[in-house]
């Protein structure tokens, strides 16, 4: 008798174009194929790349795949032109055939990909809209030079089942931490005072986006953002001793 | 004397930090351990210990996950080793 | 003589081992005391380095900065504190410019016991890795321990320069354990070694070109891998990866309904795939010099 990992059904999923037309009143041509979002937007009277996923998407190799292709043509075809990933993942596919084919490598890609992509210039944007999990979030929004979240999205690294499992911490504990624990909820809002998430898009998602476009920097200042917010004390003192201690 | 540290606190194991220390030539012991009631049990290891090693003005410090006396006598011997520069390298 | 197992030391152990003798100095030490507050809120055992222990040295008297997970520590698991001195360590190597930075992977991937502190601490690791090799820092990946590379330090490998594997090592995203967990045993069954190392070992990474080099278990075999790593590493361009994502579409169009890496293996025109396993190093690599994958 197994636990699924797998988590809530695409009947309780956010409506993605609802999402987007309060992204993009300006007007957009976002696209859906299975589970993958691809097209462009219009915002302050520049056109924005999207790229991203929908009902709770789970990552295996084709469309982490297409993800990467989609972002390289950008890269290739509009030198310049902002980025933005729209994200809604109950993380990596947990399939034995998707690891015998190296999902790593192909999640890996649409970070290097995006990396690619701040070097040449493009604003990377990410936004978490319902679900952000494990390797599904690594690879995409929190690769981007800012993530924004929903008020209702949920962000973690696993469910607590699994957790319970692999710690061998009682899932009741997990379920008690999970409640009033900044470093155990899922709430975005930890994520945003724990330096991650930049801030919550609430109320005109066109002027978050602007605001988000105007605030996107190459540099990971992640670990300061935590420091000046309290939510993360340690990481960015300690990686400062590490870099320049004689 | 530069700190030196052996050991893993993996499950069974533990790791010794020792450094030296301005204890006016006593020897100090941190010992952070997670089971409760084995007080004499480390007292006796201590004790064992000093009657194998003379050691003044150094702090010794443990991390702990559960290993047997056995062990802990093992890395401190081999704390102390690494601390005088007696080892394999 | 460097024949110790690699499999079997402690990450100070390796550093030591591989590195040139005498030439390593440890940066923020144990003596530091940089323990994780998140393990100690849950009264759990903590460690002086938080299980990672990194440094300068030099390898073949080239400057090198190293880090080694520990992989006896919390499975190698990625807490706060832990990826905050490799986040530094990187940093650190866009200033001092070393021949390379050495990551020795030994990692479950995220510290589930820190949970969005340590999600949040890969992803600044993988970010750190990247802004590293765009400043043209070599960055090498060394994957051979007990741990293995899984979850978020998967995908951390796959953006490294170059990827060193031993046999013993496994590299993936999903653990085995997460993937029977999900799905069943039916689905794969963790407890089976040779189904575990045909899917996510050294030598069949190495066959699907996921790992640069493959090397014998042993300090040597290591530190010669490395050396040869740091000779070739990929840079981090558009035309590459316009290159790599067309190798794994090819990937996914040859291999896409292969069931087992046996599969894989007969694909490639491996005589016995049940061999491979069984075939010594330096033979396994001359027959697989005609067979990799395209």
């Amino acid at each position: 008798m197994t636990a699924s990992l797998v988590t809530s059904t695409q009947g309780d999923a956010v409506d993605w174009r609802s999402v987007v037309s309060r992204l993009f009143p300006e007007g957009h041509d976002i696209v859906q194929d299975g589970d993958l979002l691809t097209g462009s937007g219009r915002c302050g009277g520049e056109t924005l790349a999207v790229v991203g996923t929908i009902h709770h998407a789970a990552l295996g190799v084709e469309i982490s795949l297409a993800m990467a292709q989609y972002i390289l043509k950008i890269v290739r075809e509009y030198p310049g032109r902002p980025l933005l990933l729209l994200i809604d993942t109950q993380g990596q596919r947990l399939r034995q055939r998707d690891e015998l084919l190296g999902i790593h490598r192909y999640v890996a890609l649409i970070s290097k990909a995006i990396q690619v992509a701040r070097d040449r210039g493009h604003r990377v944007i990410g936004l978490v809209y319902d679900q952000g999990v494990s390797g599904g979030i690594l690879a995409s929004a929190f690769s981007a030079d800012v993530c924004g979240a929903l008020p209702g999205a949920e962000i973690r690294v696993m469910n607590l089942p699994a957790m319970a499992r692999i710690t061998r911490i009682p899932e009741e504990q997990l379920r008690e931490l999970s409640r009033k624990s900044p470093v155990f909820a899922p709430d975005p809002h930890n994520y945003v005072q724990m330096g991650a998430v930049d801030s919550i898009w609430e109320g005109d998602l066109a002027q978050c986006l602007q605001d988000a476009l105007n605030r996107a920097q190459a540099n990971d200042h992640r670990a300061r953002l935590a420091l000046e917010r309290g939510g993360r004390l340690l990481a960015g003192r300690i990686a400062r001793r590490v870099a320049d201690d004689a | 004397m530069t700190p030196r540290v052996v050991g893993v606190v993996a499950s069974g194991n533990l790791e010794v930090l020792i450094e030296p220390a301005t204890l006016d030539g006593a020897c100090a012991f941190d010992i952070d351990t997670p089971a409760r009631g084995f007080a004499r049990v480390w007292q006796a290891v201590i004790s064992d210990f000093f009657a194998r090693h003379r050691l003044g003005d150094v702090r010794i410090s443990i991390n702990d996950n559960g290993a047997t006396p056995a062990t802990v006598a093992l890395r401190l011997d081999q704390a102390v080793e690494e601390y005088r520069g007696v080892s394999q390298r | 003589m460097r024949h110790r197992s690699f499999y079997e030391a402690t990450a100070r152990q390796r550093i030591v081992e591989i590195l040139d003798a005498h030439s390593f100095a440890e940066l923020v030490g144990p003596e530091q005391r940089t323990v994780s507050p998140h393990m100690q809120a849950l009264q759990l055992p903590v460690a002086f380095d938080d299980g990672v222990v990194v440094g300068r040295g030099t390898l073949h008297t080239k400057p090198v900065l190293i880090a080694a997970q520990e992989g006896g520590f919390v499975g190698g698991a990625v807490g706060e504190v832990h990826g905050a001195k490799i986040v530094g360590l990187l940093e650190r190597a866009r200033r001092e410019r070393p021949a390379a930075a050495l990551l020795l992977i030994d990692s479950g991937g995220v510290r589930l016991h820190e949970a969005n502190a340590g999600l949040i601490a890969v992803s600044e690791i993988i970010r750190a890795i990247l802004a590293a090799r765009s400043d043209g820092v070599t960055i090498i990946a060394a994957i051979g321990g007990a741990s293995g590379c899984f979850g978020g330090m998967g995908i951390a490998a796959a953006c490294c320069s170059a990827v060193v594997m031993s046999e013993e090592g496994r590299l993936a995203l999903s653990g085995p354990e997460v993937i029977e967990t999900a799905h069943g045993v039916e689905e794969f069954d963790s407890r089976d070694r040779a189904l575990v190392w045909r899917t996510m070992g050294g030598k069949y990474r190495y066959l699907l070109e996921d790992c640069d080099v493959l090397v014998d278990g042993d300090m040597e075999g290591f530190r010669a891998g490395i050396a040869a790593a740091m000779e070739a590493p990929q840079s981090l361009t558009l035309e590459a990866l316009e290159r790599e994502q067309a190798m794994l579409a090819r990937r996914l169009q040859i291999f896409g309904s292969s069931r087992d890496g046996r599969d894989v293996w007969r694909t490639l025109g491996w005589p016995n795939p049940e061999t491979v396993p069984l075939v010594p190093t330096d033979v396994f690599l001359a027959q697989a010099a005609a067979l990799r994958a395209a």
